[in-house]
This record gives C-alpha cells, structure tokens and sequence, in this order.
C-alpha cells in the first residue's frame, strides 16, 4: 500500500489548514476510503483524521425547530436514535436499509454523503475511467453498466451516487453545512453532488480543504412524519446496493396532498428530486393514477446509459409502490426489514 | 432424533450423537490458529502482481521501482525467477493443475500472477507490486461463449467419461407423445471460502514447513514436493483449521509454490495471504455451462428419452470440464439416456472442482427440465417424479445399495404441504399480495471414497489416541471422525485424543466429493477395531485374564473394557489389560477404500428432496425464498448436528445459486467487474428465513462398513431447481438462466 501521512488534528481549524495541500483526503470511518486505498484507486498522500474532532457528533434540534446532524454522527446512532427516528422515520427507515449492521455502526453521516460510486471500473485502477483521472475515458460506458445511471448522466460518465440516507435528505430539503478556508457556507443537500457532464471528477460541491460539519433538516421537514416512505429495490434482500430507490413525503388533508416529495436513489450521480413529480401531486387525491402520473413524470427525462433500460420501468414502479405506501401511513414501527418491497405491505415484523 | 441408527454393540453409543464440534469454542473465542495467524520469527511478506489484460504478454515492468521501496526485499519476474524441478505447465497426477509460477511472460487471464514481490511488511509488499505498473501487448480477451473456442475435451471432471448412455435416444424420441427441448445457461462462480487461501513457508535444510489450509493434506506434501525436488516426507504440512475449502484448497497453486521458492531463496520464512479479489482467477472456480435437455413422454407422463448435453467452460490451457450432464444418469428412469459434454476455450482461470462439481450446474438445468416435462403431460412434479423412478439405475442396471428417495419424497412434501400446491401457476398470493410459488427438486449425490489410513493406540491408562491426517473446513470431521474412532475403540470421545490436521500422520485422504467422513472414517473405525482385537488377544490368552478363552471374537468394547460376548459379568478394563501384559500400550491400523465388489454390484447414490416457497412482488420483481424444506437420505448420520448444517448449508447455497451467485467478467477486458463481496452476491441472513433439513433413516449394509454416503455436497443439488421451479409457480417465467434476474421476471408481471 502506498506510504501516506497521518495527521489528528485537534480541532476543526487544525483540520481544514492540515488539509489544504493537495492529495489530503479526510479520513472518517474509512469503510469507504479504505476499500478504495487498498484496491488502489485512491492514493492520497496524506490522511487527515476526522473522528476525534470534538462537537461534531450531536443531533440537536435547533431553536427554530430544524435539525441538526453533526458530520460524526454513526450511521446506525442517528436511525436508532428515538426522538429523531419518529419526527424523520423515513430518513432512519433509509439509513437502515443501507449496508450491514456492522457497516453502519461506523459509517457516518459525512463519509456517507461523501461516499463514492460504486460504479466497478471506478474502483479498478486498471480501468479507464474519467471520474478517477480526467480524460481517461469510460470504461463503464461500453462495459458492465446495468446498475448506471438514466437520468442526468453524460458522455463522460454515467456513474450514480448510491447513498440511501441522501435520498430522503434531498427530498426534505437538507442543506450541508461546510467548514472550510474560506470560513463556513451552507449548500443545499439536491445541488452538493454534482452531475458529471464535462467534468465528471467534481464529484460535490466541495472546494479543496472543506469540511462537511453537519446536515441540517428544515423546521418543515418533520410535517411529513405521519405519511411517508422509503423504498429499495435490490436482489438480495440486505446487505446490497439500491438497483433503484425511491423517498416518498405527503402531507394530507380530508384526503387531498397538500404538499408532496419525491425523490429517487440508484438513477444518477446525484440524489434525484423531481419538483415535476411534487407539483402534479400536489392538491391530488390520494389515487394509484395519480401517483402513476407523478411517477411518470419524474421519469420522462430518464434514459438508458447502457444495458440498463429496465431500470427507467423499475424507478417509475418503486416510485408508485413508495407513494402508495406513504398515502397509506407510515407504519408505526419500523418495519423488520427496512425499505424492503417484501415488507412494506405486511405486519411489522412479518417476514423478519 | 430418529435418524440416527444405533451401531453394532461392541461399537459403543457415541456415534450417531449429535454433539456440538470440538473445534467450536477455539474458533469462536478467535483461539483457533489459521494459516496466515503464523507469524515464524524473520518472516517476510508476498504479494503478487497480478495481469490487467485476459490474454497477451507482458513486455515491461518497472522492477526497479518496485526494488527501490523501501521495505522490499526481492522482485520475483520471469526473467529471474528460480528453476522449480517441475515444470509449472505440466499436470502432476490426476488432480493437479497448470500454473502460473513465472515460467514465461505470457497473460492467459486476468488476475494471473505476474511477479512476486517479497518485503518486510505486507505494505510494502503491496506497494512494490503496485509500483510494477506493467505494460502489455494484449489480445482481445475472450471471455464469451461467441469468442470462446469450441472443442472436445477428452475428459471431464477428473478424468470422467464424456459420454454416458444406453438405450437409443432419436427411437425413444421418435416414440413419444411429447417432445421437449430445453436450453440452460449457469454462471461463473467462485468458491469464496471465508478464509483466503494463505500460506507460511519456512525451510530448515532440505526440510520444509508449511501452514497452510489444505483440503488433501499428505497428497499436497507429494505435489509440493515435486516442484522442489525434495522427498513429500520432508514436508510438514500443518492445516488444523481451515475457513472454508469448498474445493478450492486441495492441490497447490502458482502463488504459494513462488511463496515457498521465495523463501528457500532469501532463507527466511515468508508468508502469502491472498486478497480477496485476488482470489478471482488463479485459485479455481466453478465454470460457466451452457446445457440442452431433449427430452420424450409418452402419453402416461413416462421419459422415453433423455438426453443432457453441456457445454463447458475452461481456461485456454488447461482442462477441467464441469460433469454437469452427469447429472441425468441415475436419477430418473428411461430406456434411453444419453448424456454428453463438450466444451469451450476461454481466457479465465482454470475451473476446478467446487462443492457438487457437475451435480450442481446439471442437477439446476435437469430439475427445471423436469418440471417443464411435468407441466407438457399435465402433471403434478411430484406425481411427475413418482412415475419416472428409477427403481434400478437406469443406464447401468445395478440396484441400488440403498434408496430412500421415495420416503424422502413423502416426508418432505409433508412437512412442507405440497398436497395443496395447485397445478397452475399463478394462483397463489399471500396476504399481502405477494405472488407466491412452489416447487421442488430431487438431490442427488455420489458416494466416492477415497483411500484412507489411521492408527488407534489404547495407552496403558485406558485412553486412546487416533491419528488421521483428516482436514475439517468447517464441516465437522474433527468432531464426526473422533466420534467413529471413539466408537470403534469402544471409548467415549473425551477419552480419546484425536491427532489430525498436518501431514506426518496417515493419509486420510481427501477431504472432498463429501468422501470424507466414509473414508477416514473407514480407516479409523477399523483402526479401533484393531487395537480392540489386539486388546483382546492379549486378554484372552492370559489365563490370569477373566477374559482367558474367549477368542478375539469373543468379546465386546465398551466404556473402556472388555466383555464376554456371551458371559457379560466376564469382563476387564483396558487399563487392567495392559497392566498384566506389562505393555505402555497396543496399536491398531486400518484402512479404508471403496470396496471394489460392491461398486461392481450396486449403484451407490445419497438422495434428497427439496421443496422451496418463492415470494415475487407482482409489480417490482423481487423475489425472495420464504420457506425452503429439504429431506434427505445419505446412509448412516454419524452427528445430526453437524449432518444438519451440511444440509442447510448446501440448500443455502442452492438458493444462492439460483438468484445470486454469478461473477461478471468485461466482455472486452476480461477482467471481472465484482471481484469482492460487495459485488459477488451471496445470501444474507435476511435471504433464508426458514429452513428445515430432515433426515431419512438408511440402512446401507453395501456402502461401507459404515453404511456412510456423505453429507457435504448433496444439499445443493435439487434446491436450485426447487427455488427455480418455484418462481415459475408464482409467475409463470420458467427460468433458464442462473441467477433469476428482476428484468427476466418483469415481463411476465404486470
Ligand atoms: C459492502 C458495503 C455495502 C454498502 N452498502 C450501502 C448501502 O446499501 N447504502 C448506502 O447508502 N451505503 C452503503 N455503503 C456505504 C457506506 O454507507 C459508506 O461506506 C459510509 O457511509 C462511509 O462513511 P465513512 O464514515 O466510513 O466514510 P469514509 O470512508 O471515512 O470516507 C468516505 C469519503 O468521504 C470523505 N469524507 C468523510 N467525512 C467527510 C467530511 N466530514 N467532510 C468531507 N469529506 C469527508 C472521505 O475523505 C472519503 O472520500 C456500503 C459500504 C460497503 C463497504
Ligand atoms: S461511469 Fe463514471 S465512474 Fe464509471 S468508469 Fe465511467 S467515468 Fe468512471
């Protein structure tokens, strides 16, 4: 493995000066850096270690009523934690659906925003890929791409962001709060990731140095507690990558939407909010062709990147199946198997 | 447990207990020493670079790099690399392999070795080989069964016939009332043992140890040996423990012969730890097959034909042909079967046996095929099954020496209440909606043996001591083989130490084609019951012996004496015996092989029935095993417990096989694209949700003295088909490729 240095800075301000030169990646639980480091298709120079950084592992409510997650927060800690778990189910529901336990018990909320594609020629250093190193080309494009991108993807890359926890987060309107150089800034959770067009390397909105500190769910996002749902297709039943995701919000009055999110995992670099979907929702009754209007909708702009056509169908169900199951209320507990399709429309615990 | 048969009396009560493995509180308390958990004073680190391309030559490396970071302490290429005493290109015996040992620069698939980097750390190590950044001349990988180059293997699996058949397959088609014909194409699988295939190599003199997990303890001393030309005794090979083999681990590979150079060459002990995504390529995999099965009915639903061609994949140099048409030979009844293999070139890694090589692959494409006949003649699979039994084997004509299948049949569809399925598909849902399937497979399995030695030695305070050189993977040998020689000494296991696990003990032979158990077992079993009659000669000899008289024959072992067989108050304890003999101990060997006469005679096949329950989200596709029940007939249960986990293991792995398993390869590169196990999907928890192995008593007095057929394997065979079978009762789509995809179920959704 190449040689690195490793640096524990003690406080936010050691952090972001110690990583101003480039080649410096933040270190935080590492399940995702380290798997890349070994296999050799990421090779800083140097670790900045982030886990010890004091106040950046809280979940607070703020006095306005919005959220605050620090960017240190386990994975597994913020899901099961009660109070946060009832006025956001959907948003534990998604971070359980991620990975395995033991992932998730070190994984943190930062290192899952800033998490890779896991798009395969991307991790194979032997693989041409333009995400990796600019102006390589695309090996994906021409390769084994059934899990790649339909919507928002380019010639240069057709890589998806595959994060569960993002997606509930760019339908509620999270917004990512930075340390950096520069002092801190705020950017919206839907425009942190960036798509690929001519320059897919620019993975997020991130300058070099800067530090994701916290996400932070708005005062109006805990309104959809009582009808929402999140919703993974995948072969295995755990333990596996969204093929394709869907986060679905309502809020409803005498049986009309009032208001409406949606958004989708699995299809593009980025989480993928479709505000076209929400308007048509919005003031419809709580009806299947509604929802399969919506779910058209919010995919009429999706297209194959490869051998992955299927994938455009099976967005558009999942979106439909998570609508319906957010028209009909979110489950009272969680179900025991969290995002699944299998459990979604069974007892709480049927099928665990 | 009511399968447990009892033994013969002198043979004590031991055997066919169900107790928990020996080995469990070391490896669960991380106790237990694998091979990679040495670390021998001096040890170096290896790592190999292995090839980007599938297929070419490598025409430069920066060796020099590599040699300048700091910590490496040997660049190993082909252009230095040290002679070996056997050429890595020839096949050594009738399991031995081709190699890559840096004999050429040559690229035969992607993630072949290609240099061997030593150093004082495993990081620099790595480094070094990174550092290497090869260039090639690379040529287009084929890796498809269209670029792939078609030819006639002369054998398949190990040495197999490639053509089995009787009867005439175009007349018994020509006479059916149906016709049927079915096409199948199965995965690349990797074996995937928990442990990676690691190796510690330290030489004293000409004197060799090695720790490292083996599956063929002694035979892998000959084979090692041969590549350094010294005598396989002067290779201690120690594998107390290993993670896991499923096939993999038996004969010796490239990397751990350039291991065991590397450290003759820089006399120091050096250690090799594959990675898991080196483990993709050079350490066998179960190949790609693409099968045909014609089948004819007549109008009562009976075959009148069967044949079951299979097309299977190897490496461009070397052959191992998956036996999958083997499969159709003696499960089911037909005046004409005929199976047959070819196969097919590619630029991958040699195949190699991996758990139910040929039964797996075939067994998945035949119990499809099956159901798809059943369904032509209107009929349910089981009833379908029932009018095809073969009551003798159908090609050769032998009886069988046991065969159970009939009872595994009815206990299975019982417990599992397939007297309700309805004959459609798409008739069930359950409550929430779910489409719901059933289905089912038959099991079968072989019953090899492999030649097996062993000593018992009763020591002078009562106690024994057995010695095999028996592996447990996993599967339980230490605790199932204590418990036979145990018996066999008429001794409970706690007063009998087992010797086992490293090469200077007597062959136990291979721990594979689920032999393991009847082989070693056999050996130790008459091992005991040599030192029993040893004991006894001396008992009964002795006048001074309360025994005086009775003959060797004329006694029983049990709880550590011997007793009159027909006087039981007559009787004497080992410890006495040995005292008046003035003997420290007495000493019996045994052996154990196939008896030649009873293979001649019978047909020798464990069976099994699996029933599976698919649960398919009508508008998403998902699919999901929510109940899998097997029942399966193997000749004597030495331990439920551990017999148990073998089956739901192999069922588990059959599941696994029908909608997960499968290595994906870049048709242009060649290289696999999920090479870990984030990509090469394997069943979570969450994936089997209820399981049950039953277990039907058989009384097999042809099989071996034990009456034992073997347990490892079968489970697999029968439960692809089962879950297959399934998805097309829930949805009508009759799968045809493993593993069933979302999008190949989609279209016949809503
Ligand atoms: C086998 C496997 C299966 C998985 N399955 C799923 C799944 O189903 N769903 C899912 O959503 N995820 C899944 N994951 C991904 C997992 O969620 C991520 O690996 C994890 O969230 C990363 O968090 P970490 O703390 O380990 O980050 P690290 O690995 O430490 O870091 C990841 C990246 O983020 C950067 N980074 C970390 N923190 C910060 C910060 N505060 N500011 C700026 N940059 C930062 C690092 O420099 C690095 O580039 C899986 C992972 C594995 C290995
Ligand atoms: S899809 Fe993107 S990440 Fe994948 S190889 Fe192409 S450029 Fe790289």
């Amino acid at each position: 493995m190449k040689s690195f240095d490793y640096i524990r800075p003690a406080s936010i301000a050691e952090a972001i000066a110690a990583a101003a030169e480039p080649g410096t990646a933040y270190l935080a639980a590492g399940t995702n850096l380290l798997d890349l480091m070994k296999g050799g298709a990421s090779r800083p120079d140097r670790l900045v270690d982030i886990t010890r950084l004091p106040g950046l592992d809280g979940v607070d409510r703020l006095d306005d009523g919005a959220m605050r997650i620090g960017t240190m927060v386990r994975n597994a800690d913020l899901a099961h934690d009660p109070a946060f778990a009832r006025a956001y189910p959907v948003v534990a529901e998604a971070l359980l659906s991620g990975a395995s336990a033991q992932l998730r018990n070190a994984a943190t909320v930062g290192g899952n925003l800033m998490q890779k594609t896991r798009c395969s020629y991307f991790a194979d250093p032997a693989a041409a890929c333009n995400r990796r190193s600019p102006g390589a080309g695309c090996d994906a494009r021409q390769g084994e791409n059934r899990s790649h991108a339909i919507l928002g993807w380019s010639e240069n890359c057709i890589a998806t962001h595959p994060s569960d926890f993002c997606v509930p987060l760019a339908a509620l309107g999270a917004v990512v709060e930075i340390a950096g150089p520069a002092g801190s800034r705020e950017v919206a959770l839907e425009d942190f990731h960036l798509l690929p067009d001519e320059t897919p390397e620019r993975e997020t909105a991130l300058e070099r140095g800067e530090l994701v500190t916290a996400i932070r769910l708005p005062p109006d996002a805990a309104g959809f507690a009582a009808h929402s749902r999140y919703m993974k297709l995948r072969e295995r039943t755990s333990f596996a990558f969204a093929l394709v995701s869907a986060a679905a919000f309502l809020k409803v009055e005498d049986g009309i939407i009032t208001e409406a999110r949606l958004a989708l995992g699995g299809v593009a670099a980025r989480p993928w909010r479709s505000k076209v979907a929400e308007e048509l929702l919005k003031g419809a009754a709580l009806e299947r062709r509604t929802f399969a209007e919506a779910a058209t909708a919010a995919l009429a702009e999706a297209r194959p990147s490869g051998d992955n056509a299927v994938k455009i169908e099976l967005a558009r169900r999942i979106s439909i199946r998570a609508l319906l199951l957010a028209a009909a209320g979110t489950p009272s507990r969680l179900p025991a198997l969290p995002g699944s399709p299998l459990s979604s429309q069974y007892g709480d615990l049927a099928n665990a | 447990m009511p399968d447990t048969l009892p033994f013969p009396p002198r043979m004590g009560s031991n055997a066919g207990q169900p107790l928990s493995r020996r080995d469990g509180p070391l490896k669960v308390t991380g106790a237990a020493t694998f091979a990679a958990d040495n670390h021998p004073e001096g040890m170096l680190y290896a790592v190999p670079a292995t090839a980007a391309i599938a297929r070419g030559r490598v025409t430069g490396m920066n060796v020099a790099a590599a040699r300048a970071h700091p910590g490496v302490v040997e660049v190993y290429t082909p252009a230095n690399r040290p002679p070996l005493m056997h050429d890595p290109d020839e096949k050594l015996g009738l399991f031995g392999m081709r190699m890559e040992a840096l004999q050429n620069d040559s690229v035969r698939y992607a993630g072949q070795p290609i240099a061997f980097v030593v150093a004082e750390t495993l990081e620099a190590a790595t480094e070094g080989a990174a550092l290497l950044a090869p260039e090639y001349a690379a040529e287009p990988a084929r890796v498809t069964a269209e670029t792939g180059e078609r030819y006639t293997p002369e054998r398949v699996g190990f040495g197999g016939p490639l053509s089995v058949g009787a009867g005439d397959i175009e007349a018994g088609l020509a006479a059916a009332a149906h016709r049927l014909e079915t096409r199948f194409e199965t995965p690349d699988q990797y074996h995937n043992a928990m442990e990676p295939h690691a190796l510690v190599a330290q030489w004293d003199g000409d004197k060799l140890t090695l720790d490292t997990p083996n599956q063929a303890i002694v035979m892998a001393c000959g084979l090692f040996a041969a590549y350094f030309g010294i005598p396989a005794e002067n290779i201690h090979l120690r594998s107390p423990f290993l993670g896991g083999g499923f096939g993999s681990k038996a004969v010796p590979t490239g990397a751990q012969i350039l291991t065991i150079l590397a450290a003759r060459e820089l006399g120091r002990p050096v250690k090799l730890a594959l990675t898991r995504q080196q483990m993709f390529g050079p350490v066998g995999h179960r190949a790609r097959t693409w099968q045909t099965l014609r089948m004819g009915l007549d109008g009562a639903g009976k075959l009148t034909a069967l044949h079951h061609h299979s097309t299977g994949a190897t490496s461009s140099f070397d052959d191992f042909i998956e036996p999958a048409a083997a499969a159709s030979r003696t499960l089911y009844a037909s005046p004409a079967i005929l199976t047959t293999h070819d196969g097919i070139r590619l630029d991958t890694g040699t195949p190699g046996a991996m758990r139910a090589p040929g039964e797996a692959s075939g067994s998945a494409a035949l119990e499809v095929a099956i159901d798809e006949a059943a369904e032509v003649c209107g009929m349910n699979p089981l009833a379908f099954r029932l009018a095809n039994y073969a009551e003798v084997e159908p090609i050769t004509g032998k009886p069988y020496s046991s065969k159970a299948l009939r009872e595994c049949y009815e206990a299975g569809a019982k417990a599992f209440g397939w007297a309700s399925r309805p004959l459609a598909p798409r008739q069930m849902r359950d409550e929430a909606g779910m489409l719901t399937g059933w289905g089912m497979g038959t099991a079968v399995f072989h019953c090899p043996m492999f030649p097996a030695s062993a000593e018992a030695v009763i020591r002078a305070d009562g106690t024994a001591v057995i010695r095999t050189s028996g592996a447990d993977m996993g599967q339980g040998a230490w605790t199932a083989l204590a418990q036979i020689g145990a018996a066999a000494l008429g001794l409970d296991p706690d007063q009998v130490e087992f010797e086992s696990g490293h090469s200077h003990l007597p062959d136990a032979g291979v721990a594979g084609g689920s032999g393991h158990t009847a082989s070693a077992g056999q050996a130790l079993h008459n091992a005991g019951e040599d030192a029993v009659a040893r004991l006894a000669e001396l008992a009964s000899t002795d006048p001074a012996s309360p025994l005086y008289g009775t003959g060797n024959a004329g006694v029983l072992a049990r709880r550590g004496r011997l007793y009159a067989r027909d006087d039981e108050s007559r009787s004497e304890s080992y410890a006495e015996i040995l005292a008046r003999a003035g003997k420290p101990q007495v000493e019996g060997t045994g052996k154990g092989a196939r008896d030649p006469a009873s293979a001649e005679t019978y047909a020798l096949q464990a069976h099994g029935a699996v029933f599976a329950e698919v649960k398919v989200d009508p508008e998403l596709g998902q699919m999901r095993v929510s109940r899998m029940i097997g029942a399966f007939a193997a000749g004597r249960i030495i331990n439920p417990k551990l017999a148990r986990s073998q089956y739901l293991g192999g069922m588990i792995w059959g599941l696994s096989f029908a909608l997960h398993e499968e290595a994906i390869h870049d048709r242009r590169t060649g290289r696999i694209v999920n090479a870990d196990f984030a990509g090469y999907h394997v069943p979570v928890n969450a994936d089997v949700p209820e399981m049950e192995a039953i277990m039907i008593h058989e009384d097999d007095p042809h099989v071996n003295v034990l009456g034992v057929k073997g347990v490892g394997e079968i489970g697999i065979t029968g439960s692809v088909g089962a879950v297959a079978n399934a998805i097309w009762h829930a949805t009508g789509f009759r799968p045809h490729r493993f593993p069933v995809r979302i999008e190949d179920v989609l279209p016949s959704l809503s």
